[in-house]
């Protein structure tokens, strides 16, 4: 656990293309241990295209790319086995000993240690995520990899999962990839944000604003307007041009 | 509610006795019901019933086994792998076509009029609906459960056991289910061709003595066979996938 590289994600000059339509052209790309680093952009700007790369899922693109330690996966639709029950789909593929007591462990991070006998079909939007939460944490991941994580949950339910992971990297340490849409969520957790047009990362800021991060914090939401602006979102009203 | 649903079986049945008794309809067309309880009576006694019963089940369950496995084995290559697709789907889903009952003069020509004959009948009909079934099953999984399970590192076997085996089970049970159905029925049939035992040949045994009461006994019989089988499909259904209830329930 302890003898992680400082480079735990190294790629560049990632493209893939899709008939016609280049998706990546040329992204570098480089996550230390420990590091969140958040990928935001528009719909169809091939964030989710560039982590289904990392996680190995998308055998079709070029360039170069290494991962060292082990890597998790959490995606936007919690992807439960509905024939396994919650402890089994966290255990799916674990080895070693205690799988058990691991796998309890990680429920009971997740706030879900008396759901363990429950089927998925009996578990609330929220509590779904949680479980696929806890079956990437009892990998002991050095690298989370989480493709729009909370996007598919109601606003409050996405505000609690917000601070679980921010509890959980507190407590792990695991580097993550965060691909999300979501600007404000974006700068509660990341320590680094990439954001991706056209195929190229457009822009890399550094987010710096002191830890537990709130939405009314000074210096908030001058990053929010800048990023916003990056996303071609107009920030206030009177930029509308109504 | 329930009670009102029998009303009219019970009627037709006593509507039946009724004409027997009063002569309209000759025992030499129809026996009255209480002619057929005396003869499965009688034949349950002496062991004929349970020997021609046991006969047929066997037949079948040969034919059901020979069939379902085949099917199992082709449904499954053609499921997951590519090239057992191309080989394989195109030229089942054309034989399908074809009415296996129709094959029987074929079959005959084939393998004889002997108890081949029979299981073979049972087998074709078994085969169509368990492959089309497991096909289907295995195609129809959802990808992003696959995918998922890939980055918990499962390797190819392992992803066949955790995720398109029981994805593809309650497709499976279906297919057993009409398996049985169309078995019990290629039974039926196939008993007809020159039997020296089992249920079908008690029937025409007893037609040529116009014994119409162990006919109308073999059809009852026949008739609980597929009911007995499809309760108890029904049952291991329910007890394998219990973790559906959930879903219904939501």
């Amino acid at each position: 656990m302890e003898t992680r590289t400082p480079g735990l994600v190294t790629a560049t000059g990632i493209r893939r293309v899709f008939g016609e339509a280049v998706v990546l052209d040329g992204i570098d790309l480089a996550i230390g241990s420990g590091e969140v680093v958040a990928l935001l952009g528009a719909s169809g700007s091939g964030k989710s295209t560039l982590l289904r790369i990392l996680a190995g899922l998308d055998q079709d693109a070029s360039g170069k790319f290494t991962t060292s330690g082990s890597q998790a996966v959490v995606f936007q639709e919690h992807r439960l086995l509905p024939w396994k029950r919650v402890a089994d789909n966290v255990a799916l593929g674990v080895r070693g000993d205690a799988v058990k007591e691991r796998v309890a462990a990680a429920l009971e991070e997740v706030g879900l240690a008396d759901r363990s006998r429950a089927w998925p079909a009996e578990l609330s939007g929220g509590q779904s995520q949680r479980v696929a939460f806890a079956r990437a944490l009892v990998r002991e991941p050095d690298l989370l990899l989480l493709d729009e994580p909370f996007g598919a949950l109601d606003a409050l339910t996405r505000l609690r999962m917000q601070a679980l992971f921010g509890r959980l990297h507190a407590h792990h340490g695991f580097a993550a990839l965060l691909v999300t849409h979501d600007v404000d969520e974006a700068l509660l957790l990341a320590d680094r944000l990439l954001v991706l047009d056209t195929g190229r990362i457009a822009e890399e800021i550094e987010v710096d604003l002191t830890r537990p991060r709130a939405v009314d914090a000074p210096g908030f939401g001058a990053l929010r307007r800048k990023l916003l602006s990056l996303l071609h979102v107009p920030a206030s009203p009177e930029e509308t041009g109504f | 509610m329930r009670i009102r649903k029998i009303i009219t079986p019970l009627a037709l049945v006593a509507g039946w006795e009724g004409a027997a008794q009063a002569g309209v309809l000759s025992p030499d067309k129809l026996s009255p019901p209480s002619a057929v309880l005396a003869a499965a009576w009688r034949l349950s006694a002496d062991g004929t019933l349970g020997l021609h019963l046991m006969e047929s089940v066997q037949r079948a369950l040969s034919g059901l086994l020979i069939g379902g496995v085949l099917a199992l084995v082709l449904g499954a290559a053609a499921g997951l792998l590519r090239i057992g697709d191309d080989l394989i789907d195109p030229t089942v889903q054309a034989a399908r076509m074809l009415p296996h009952l129709g094959l029987v003069p074929l079959l005959i020509i084939w393998v004889g009029i002997g108890e081949s004959l029979k299981i073979s009948l049972v087998a074709l009909g078994a085969f169509f609906p368990i492959y089309l079934n497991t096909y289907a099953g295995i195609r129809d999984i959802d990808e992003r459960l696959v995918e998922a399970a890939r980055t918990c590192g499962l390797n190819t076997w392992e992803r066949i056991r955790h995720v398109i085996l029981p994805g593809a089970t309650p497709s499976l049970f279906l297919g057993l289910r009409l398996a049985f159905a169309s078995g019990w029925l290629s039974l039926v049939v196939s008993e007809q061709v020159n039997g020296q035992s089992g249920l079908g040949f008690m029937m025409m045994e007893a037609r040529d003595f116009a014994q119409t009461d162990i006919v109308v006994l073999g059809l009852l019989v026949y008739a609980l066979l597929g009911l007995v089988s499809d309760l108890a499909l029904r049952t291991a259904e329910r007890k394998v996938l219990s973790w559906r209830r959930g879903l219904r329930a939501s």
